[in-house]
């Protein structure tokens, strides 16, 4: 059995950690363990990350030692088989533009790949959305095929503009929101994945599979307007 | 109806917040100061959750279109109506026509500006609150600016009164908060304990109400300032590799990569709040028992407000 550490996190939220190497099985056992304890009575929200669920909690209702150990007990009875199923993101891509991605040539010579290999390759796999953090609706992917290790930017970009696809390390990246960020940018997709204007604002979710789709820049145009005017639906299988 | 006249360097509308939503990336929000936030509320005979103005530093001029109650709390901003000089933490009837200044702050950071019925702009993901980072809730995702016109809800006029002068927050230039150390904390040297809890850390100008950044003598780690990415809890201090803390608010960061040497309890994040670049605060350690029994103190304070009736 993997341990579970409950760790004090001020005096409305534990920090709830397991022991246990990152990885699909850690994930589906901590979203497993999230929907038990997102329904206990006094929990209020939490929030998964790679190998821990912060339990935001109402004190007034129920007590420290109370919720760690009703975390526990959730712990023990997980079944990530009970998991609902996750849903299959298309993410329209535009790769083969000198502005929206604007390394994807230089990523190319630099991992010795042509560019229809790089691009064939960061398309050909379905990458896990493990959660949602550090900015509104920012995915934290895995799943990027092996080939594609490049280290980080060593100075990182001061501005990168929302929507751009990136690698760095192991990981593929969606920024969601213009950032500064040490990714190498291979493209740029026109769909919003924080729209402050939209009824839901953030279109991922922890769980989801997102795969990418390569459009030239006349359909990376035409989907930016329809998105613009609310026309725009993202193909969920 | 409220039009803005001048707005003051950040005026946002704030509520209590949004819940449910961290892990979207999107953080609570609401006003920093949740105490002076309630009482200015009450004062106006509004729910608690009812959506009010924060003001920073200067306070906005603006001009009430219908007759309606207000109430100023919080920093403590000179308060002129028409030019007279009217009182905070009280309840304040003003005419249509009636022009409010708000001036620069004596003590404090943020003042509140709570109005009869609430301002009444959209509910965002259940919230009228600003996350002005997000561009999302308040009016348009902004800061307001002049010519702004808030609509308010309709409300019954309250019999007018104020908070007891025993009540009212001080706001002193060094403070004491408590903290509940973890759940890093075991990634920092018996020094860097030390150091955190027996020397002051001075705030930086360039704090906002996503954290307040903090300078002092450095924090020292056992092996690297670096952990696996996880949630971050309201008043979470987390410690980079400068060894300068960083005390996290409400418009925080929903995770992060950081040590969290402690977490600033809830019920002192609203004097985190008021405190001016600057001036000073020490952590003080207590345990989660004593952090609840705080807690609840300080919510029966809220139920038990001493009241005095105006004339």
């Amino acid at each position: 059995m993997v341990s579970l550490k409950c760790l004090p996190a001020g005096d409305l939220a534990v920090l709830v950690e397991a022991d246990q190497p990152i990885g699909l099985e850690l994930h589906q056992r901590l979203r497993a363990l999230d929907a038990a304890v997102s329904g206990l009575a006094g929990v209020i929200e939490t929030v998964p990350s790679f190998r821990a669920l912060l339990v935001h909690y109402d004190p007034l209702r129920i007590g420290y030692a109370g919720l760690c150990d009703a975390i526990a007990r959730a712990w023990e009875a997980v079944d990530p088989t009970q998991l609902s199923a996750s849903r299959l993101i298309e993410l329209p891509c535009c790769y083969r533009d000198p502005i929206l991605g604007f390394d994807l040539v230089g990523v190319a010579e630099r991992l010795d790949l042509g560019v229809d290999e790089l691009i064939r390759l960061q398309t050909s796999v379905d990458y896990l959305v493990y959660f949602i953090g550090f900015a509104p609706g920012q995915p934290y992917l895995a799943g990027m095929p092996t080939q594609l290790t490049i280290p980080r930017l060593e100075t990182p970009r001061t501005r990168t503009p929302a929507g751009s696809v990136g690698i760095g390390g192991t990981q593929c990246c969606v920024y969601s929101v213009e950032s500064p960020g040490g990714f190498w940018i291979l493209g740029r997709t026109p769909v919003r994945l924080y729209d402050p204007e939209a009824r839901e604002p953030v279109l991922l979710q922890a769980g989801d599979r997102l795969r990418f789709v390569e459009i030239d820049r006349g359909e990376f145009d035409r989907i930016e307007a329809a998105v613009a005017a609310g026309r725009f639906e993202v193909r969920v299988a | 109806m409220i039009t803005i006249l001048d707005p003051g360097p950040q005026t946002t509308i704030q509520d209590l917040g949004r819940a449910g939503q961290l892990r979207f990336g999107i953080p609570a929000s609401g006003a920093l100061d949740r105490f002076a936030f309630i009482v200015a509320n009450r004062l106006v005979g509004n729910a608690d959750a009812a959506a009010g103005m924060e003001c920073t530093l200067v306070g906005p001029r603006f001009a009430a279109q219908h007759a309606c109650a207000i109430a100023v709390t919080g920093a403590q901003m000179p308060i002129t109506i028409n030019g007279a000089a009217a009182p905070a933490w009280s309840t304040l009837l003003l005419q249509p026509g009636d022009v409010v200044r708000l001036g620069a702050a004596r003590a404090g950071l943020r003042a509140y500006v709570a109005v009869g019925g609430g301002i009444d702009v959209p509910q965002v993901l259940g919230s009228r609150s600003t996350y002005l980072r997000g561009r999302l809730g308040g009016l348009h995702g902004r800061a307001l600016k002049k010519g702004d016109c808030l609509p308010v809800l309709a409300s019954a006029m309250p019999r007018p009164w104020r908070l007891a002068d025993c009540a009212m927050p001080r706001y002193p230039s060094e403070i004491v908060v408590k903290v509940v150390l973890g759940p890093q904390s075991d990634r920092f040297t018996a020094e860097g304990l030390a150091t955190f809890l027996h020397t002051p850390y001075a705030m930086l100008p360039q704090s906002d109400r996503m954290g307040a950044r903090l300078h002092g003598a450095s924090i020292a780690h056992v092996a690297g300032h670096d952990i696996v990415s996880d949630g971050i809890a309201l008043g979470s201090v987390q410690v980079p590799g400068d060894g300068q803390p960083i005390v996290l608010l409400a418009d925080r960061q929903s995770t992060g990569g950081y040590t969290k040497i402690a977490t600033v309890c809830s019920f002192e994040i609203g004097r985190v709040g008021q405190l001016r670049p600057g001036q000073t605060l020490r952590f003080e350690a207590i345990g989660i028992e004593a952090a609840h029994r705080m807690l609840r103190e300080a919510v029966a304070m809220l139920e038990h407000l001493p009241r005095e009736e105006c004339a």
